[in-house]
């Protein structure tokens, strides 16, 4: 099972399962990563399971899509060019030890 | 005497409110025992895949659940899965009161909450009961549709509502012959606008499905004791070795009904949640609420949103706190390639502007009323739809003037509501 390393609101380290294939918002919520919501539960409608992604990894993760970029843009509160939608990265083996950060404010 | 906080909040449904209204009644600082009783034999899960990835065999139940069983643990929430209040009854005296299950467990409690959801609405003909006649609402009923769907060529769709739009889109991917037989004289006619609805009739109809609007079932034949064929009122026999019947559901209330709660076309609510029975919270599908936006009368919404936004505040009564429900609702639907957003409530419009283009499928509709915005339903225009969701939730607007002017993005003429507007 791939890992994701949330660095939550305080800068505590998470580390999570996930599953392959699964989306790191889903993998957020299931374990109850604070600050991420996925109220749409991954329907790129809600902009809340808003994440940065590390340095490392942006390349990794691919591009931003056409929808998520309109709902970053005008979702969430402090856009910067890690900004990514959680419920749009597919985990993979690939991407194991992703690290990202979870934003100040949501939705 | 048991005192207060010991016997704690018991949470009815243990669907997507009544996951919320737990886990938000935690966040609120309530230390008191909650425990969360669902029916169902999973652990709880997202409902919205059932109709689309689920049922196309796309994702599992696994990467659906709303929470890690271990999230509630780690929260002191007791959950119990696989079984049904069947009875409750307030104490004599006081708030309190005891709740009863159908395998005889008697859970005691301070205070209540009702997310008990819906029931798909039964279709009412001859042969209705015939194996093949499948509803969609549980992971169960998805499963079952799931396997069945595998092995049918020709499927029926009664109901031209978002679920059976949905299943429509997903039987059609598979390659299976499908109708969809409506009863009104439009599709998905409680949400949208007819310009909404002539739209996913093309689309669907592009597509290769056969829409029969106006169409009434009046039975359901048989062969070898399985569906064979759909029958309308006109004669028409339509031939299916699957029939998903999807004509709306009807909230849960009778548990409301043996409190001798308020129940008008569902459970009645105030903005806090607050049924007509103090220490009793309701939320979800199973609720009647005045209109979140300040819109007239008592609205019922089925939605993630709605349950996710009064479970919230449903916790926050709860707790203590006041925090009206005035969240703007908003709510999806996949259909193929096409993703419906929608903001607001468009209900009482009295005029409309299209912006985009129709033909190639990417475009949406702005409602007003008086010139006020009330809501957008956005077809894969998903910056429409933020941008309404935004100017909505900001108390702004956006003239129809401006929706109509496709070659400025909306988000750039999001305006403040002028007072006394």
């Amino acid at each position: 099972m791939p890992k994701v390393v949330f660095i939550t609101l305080g800068g505590a380290e998470r580390i999570v399962d996930a599953h392959l294939g699964e989306s790191v918002m889903s993998a957020a919520v299931r374990h109850g990563i604070p600050g991420i919501i996925g109220e749409c539960g991954g329907n790129c409608s809600c902009a809340t399971c808003h994440v940065y992604v590390a340095d490392e990894s942006i390349d990794e993760v691919g591009p931003v899509g056409d929808m998520e970029d309109d709902l970053l843009d005008l979702g969430v509160a402090d856009r910067r060019e890690s900004s990514r939608l959680a419920c749009q990265i597919a985990m993979s083996d690939a991407l194991d030890g992703l690290v990202v950060q979870v934003p100040q404010e949501q939705g | 005497m048991t005192g207060a906080g010991m016997t704690g909040t018991l949470v009815v449904g243990a669907s997507q409110a009544g996951v919320q209204l737990a886990v938000s009644l935690r966040d609120c600082g309530d230390t008191d025992p909650i425990t969360l009783i669902g029916d169902e034999p999973h652990v709880p899960y997202q409902r919205p895949p059932l109709s689309k990835a689920y049922l196309h065999g796309t994702t599992d139940l696994e990467q659906m659940m709303l929470r890690a069983p271990d999230y509630l643990v780690d929260r002191d929430i007791t959950l119990i899965t696989g079984d049904r209040v069947d009875r409750i009854a307030r104490t004599a005296h006081g708030t309190g009161g005891e709740a009863v299950t159908a395998s005889g467990l008697r859970l005691p409690f301070d205070r209540l909450a009702l997310t008990v959801g819906a029931r798909p609405r039964r279709l009412r003909v001859p042969g209705a009961d015939l194996a093949g006649v499948r509803y969609l609402r549980t992971a169960d009923d998805a499963s079952m549709l799931r396997d069945l769907q595998a092995g049918a060529s020709a499927i029926v769709v009664v109901g031209g509502g978002f679920i059976g739009l949905e299943a429509a889109a997903v039987a059609r991917a598979q390659g299976k012959s499908v109708t969809v037989v409506e009863a009104g004289d439009r599709l998905i006619g409680r949400a949208v606008a007819p310009v909404m609805s002539e739209f996913y009739l093309a689309a669907h109809r592009r597509r290769g499905v056969d829409v029969r609007l106006g169409a009434q079932v009046v039975a359901m034949e048989a062969r070898d004791s399985r569906v064979a064929a759909v029958v309308l009122s006109d004669g028409t026999r339509i031939a299916a070795d699957l029939v998903i019947v999807g004509i709306g559901v009807e909230p849960c209330t009778e548990l409301a009904e043996q409190l001798g709660l308020d129940v008008s076309g569902g459970i009645v609510v105030d903005e806090m949640a607050r049924t007509s029975l103090a220490g009793v919270v309701a939320a979800g599908d199973c609720t009647v609420q005045p209109h979140p936006l300040g819109g007239e009368g008592l609205v019922r919404l089925e939605s993630v949103q709605n349950a996710v936004s009064q479970a919230k505040v449903a916790a926050a009564t709860l707790a203590g706190r006041d925090q009206p429900n005035v969240a703007v609702p908003w709510f999806w639907s996949d259909q193929y390639d096409l993703k419906l957003q929608i903001a607001g409530l468009s209900q009482g419009y009295d005029h409309w502007v299209v912006r985009g283009d129709v033909a190639a499928e990417a475009f949406s509709v702005l409602y007003y009323r008086g010139g006020e915005l009330l809501a957008v339903d956005a077809v894969n225009a998903g910056a429409d739809y933020m941008a309404v969701r935004k100017a909505l939730t900001q108390g702004g607007t956006i003239s129809p003037g401006a929706a109509g002017d496709g070659a400025t993005p909306l988000r750039e003429r999001i305006v403040p509501t002028a007072i006394g507007a």
